[in-house]
């Protein structure tokens, strides 16, 4: 375990073989070797059963999701009553809808915070990952590993219970170690609190991926350079913004995409804490909103409408990953 | 902390150029490390606490939990809540639910990697019309949220008469981790040069022997990272299971955990520890074995719950 963070690769290249995804001892692929060839039908064949399943299992209900979003789709429907075509009416509904609205905006402005929260948090860990000695840079490495590893629901749980109102230790000690008033303090009661023990989750649980990640590419940095910089009058924060943050921006876009793409789609950790405690109604994020929407009242048409919102947006989202990613990787 | 008197090769860098206006590098010098040692203190009991809490929390009686004194220690060390969360009968029942997740994951592994290895051998061993075309798809095709599609998959496993059974689940799940399988595995395809298959070719073995022969053997640590990776995935998925697995016979472990949050009936912390215990265990060990491989992977791969 002692060479785990050190054997991480650059987060973006090695997908390709350039590094830790390579069986050792095997050297680089020569791409376009005459080996590699047409091969007539053999590569549809196989690639068959791969395509099959994803075309009935994500491409066809995604079809129907669309087709959904503009029918009245209700618990009728669900029942066998033939779905009427309504136009946009589904989407007019959820753009009219104020609630909509207030999902939509909190949804972002929480993911928004998130992944800033994240990103300065991960990249801090990284930096300090790489000032550490190496059996201290073991011990940190495992602790983030573990928190990495630590199931979503789970993980919410726990941290529900240590900001449980009446028997969290988090109230303990703030009561008893500081003298605060906050004895039966509920944290999930107030939308705004609720967040914010949401995003401590949320947070908690990514931190470790993008410092790894980051520090992966921050051994990539080389030192030469960093100390030309440095007999060049710059500072350790000028150095960082000047030498490092070009070298490793590859890794830094990649990263924060993903960040943008789970935590705009997160539900797990709002589904479960609402459980927990929090009030659905002003606590609800766009994937948990779907949910409560089509499964919860019924309304699969308007629920509908909103997940292909969703969609489009990720979608966005993740053109810019793709063309990033695609850049870094020759296909 | 070690790093006190042992400052990190930056630190060692920074000192020897520092320009001579610096009147007390050795001081600077130590209080920077003390920095990094207490930061880094800081980061490992943020990272490791909630866990630790979750495990201590476990093994103490539930009256001494609802104390008014904090335990940091197990005293008082109880195995009682894993027996009643394991054998008691007021809720969903484990065994199923364990059974349930060890059935869905494991046929979503087999079936994902089998479907996946010939996807990425056909994209990384033929050159075909419409290839990138394919990877292309199988990017997007991952980011699209499972949180948008609840209602459509439920519609289509319900037709099928599969909800609240293995199979259905298990097929869900295989569309799901496909895409992140195909996209790894053709990394580590990618890995193993062709050169080799084709030396191995001159040396008399047939196309598929060379492959079976000299490539597969090279592959199987990457496939059993990928698949433990899908197994995670699967283990650790919680909105289709909710959704299309709800009867307490059909629950797989995360949904099984989900009942113990009942905000009505007030929450006995002391088992629910138990049980997230329980269900966190193999994940955390399986990751542990396979993250250093997988670390790369999973930029490209997307994957998170």
């Amino acid at each position: 375990m002692s060479t785990a963070s050190s054997r991480l690769t650059p987060a973006v290249l090695p997908v390709d073989g350039d590094g830790a995804l390579m069986p050792p001892g095997v050297t680089q692929p020569s791409r376009r070797s005459r080996f590699v060839r047409a091969g007539g039908f053999t590569p549809y064949a196989l690639l068959t059963p791969a395509l099959l399943a994803l075309l009935v299992i994500t491409a066809w209900p995604l079809l129907q999701l669309v087709i959904m979003s503009f029918q009245e789709y209700g618990r009728a429907q669900v029942f066998g009553a033939a779905p009427e075509f309504v136009g946009l009416n589904n989407y007019v509904a959820i753009l009219t809808d104020p609630e909509f609205w207030g999902v939509l905006g909190r949804s972002v402005i929480f993911a928004a915070v998130c992944v800033v929260a994240t990103m300065v948090l991960g990249t801090l860990v990284a930096l300090l990952l790489d000032r550490l000695g190496g059996i201290v840079r073991t011990f940190v490495s495992v602790g983030l590993l573990l928190a990495w590893a630590m199931p979503p629901l789970s993980a919410t749980i726990v941290w529900g219970w240590i900001f449980d109102t009446q028997y969290g230790v988090l109230n303990h000690i703030l009561t008893d170690w500081f003298g605060l008033d906050f004895e039966g303090h509920s944290w999930l009661i107030d939308p705004l609190s609720f967040f914010f023990v949401a995003a401590i989750i949320i947070v908690w649980g990514a931190v470790p991926f993008v410092a790894f990640t980051v520090y992966a590419g921050l051994t990539q940095v080389p030192g030469e350079v960093l100390e030309a910089a440095q007999l060049d009058g710059a500072g350790a924060v000028k150095r960082f913004f000047l030498v490092v943050v070009p070298y490793i921006k590859p890794i830094l876009v990649i990263v924060t995409i993903l960040q943008v793409i789970w935590d705009l789609r997160v539900f797990t950790q709002i589904y479960a804490l609402q459980s927990i405690g929090g009030l659905a109604e002003q606590t609800n994020t766009l994937g948990v909103y779907i949910y409560r929407v089509s499964l919860g009242s019924g309304d699969f048409g308007v629920g509908g409408a909103i997940s292909i919102v969703l969609v489009v947006m990720l979608v966005a989202v993740s053109i810019f990953y793709v063309r990033q990613t695609v850049k870094e990787d020759s296909l | 902390m070690s790093t006190a008197t042992r400052p990190a090769p930056n630190g060692a860098r920074a000192a020897a150029t520092r320009p001579p206006r610096d009147s007390r590098p050795r001081v600077r010098r130590r209080v920077g490390s003390i920095l990094t040692g207490l930061a880094a203190l800081v980061v490992f009991v943020a990272s490791v606490f909630p866990v630790y809490w979750m495990v201590n929390t476990s093994f103490q009686p539930n009256a001494q939990v609802r104390g008014s004194e904090i335990h940091f220690w197990p005293d008082n060390g109880t195995l009682d809540n894993y027996a009643n969360v394991i054998l008691g009968d007021t809720r969903a029942p484990f065994g199923p639910a364990l059974a349930n997740s060890l059935a869905v994951s494991l046929i979503t592994v087999s079936v994902a990697l089998v479907f996946a290895f010939l996807a990425a051998l056909a994209v990384t061993r033929f050159r075909f019309r419409s290839r990138a075309g394919f990877i292309i798809a199988i990017l997007i095709v991952q980011m699209i949220p499972a949180e948008a599609m609840i209602i459509s998959i439920f519609r289509l496993v319900d037709g099928w008469h599969l909800l609240n059974t293995v199979l259905g689940l298990s097929a869900v799940y295989i569309a799901t981790v496909l895409p992140f399988t195909i996209w790894t595995l053709r990394g580590f395809v990618n890995g193993v040069p062709a050169d080799l298959e084709e030396a191995a070719m001159i040396d008399g073995l047939s196309r598929a022997g060379a492959f079976w022969r000299i490539t597969f053997p090279l592959l199987a640590p990457g496939l059993v990272a990928t698949g433990i990776f899908g197994f995670i995935q699967a283990w650790n998925e919680f909105v289709f299971a909710l959704v299309l697995n709800p009867r307490p016979e059909a629950m797989t472990l995360p949904v099984w955990l989900r009942t113990f949050l009942d905000p009505n009936g007030g929450i006995n912390w002391a088992e629910l520890m138990a049980a997230s215990t329980l269900v966190a265990i193999p994940v955390v060990v399986f990751f542990l074995l396979v993250q250093r491989r997988m670390t790369g992977g999973l930029v490209a791969g997307a994957v998170k719950g």
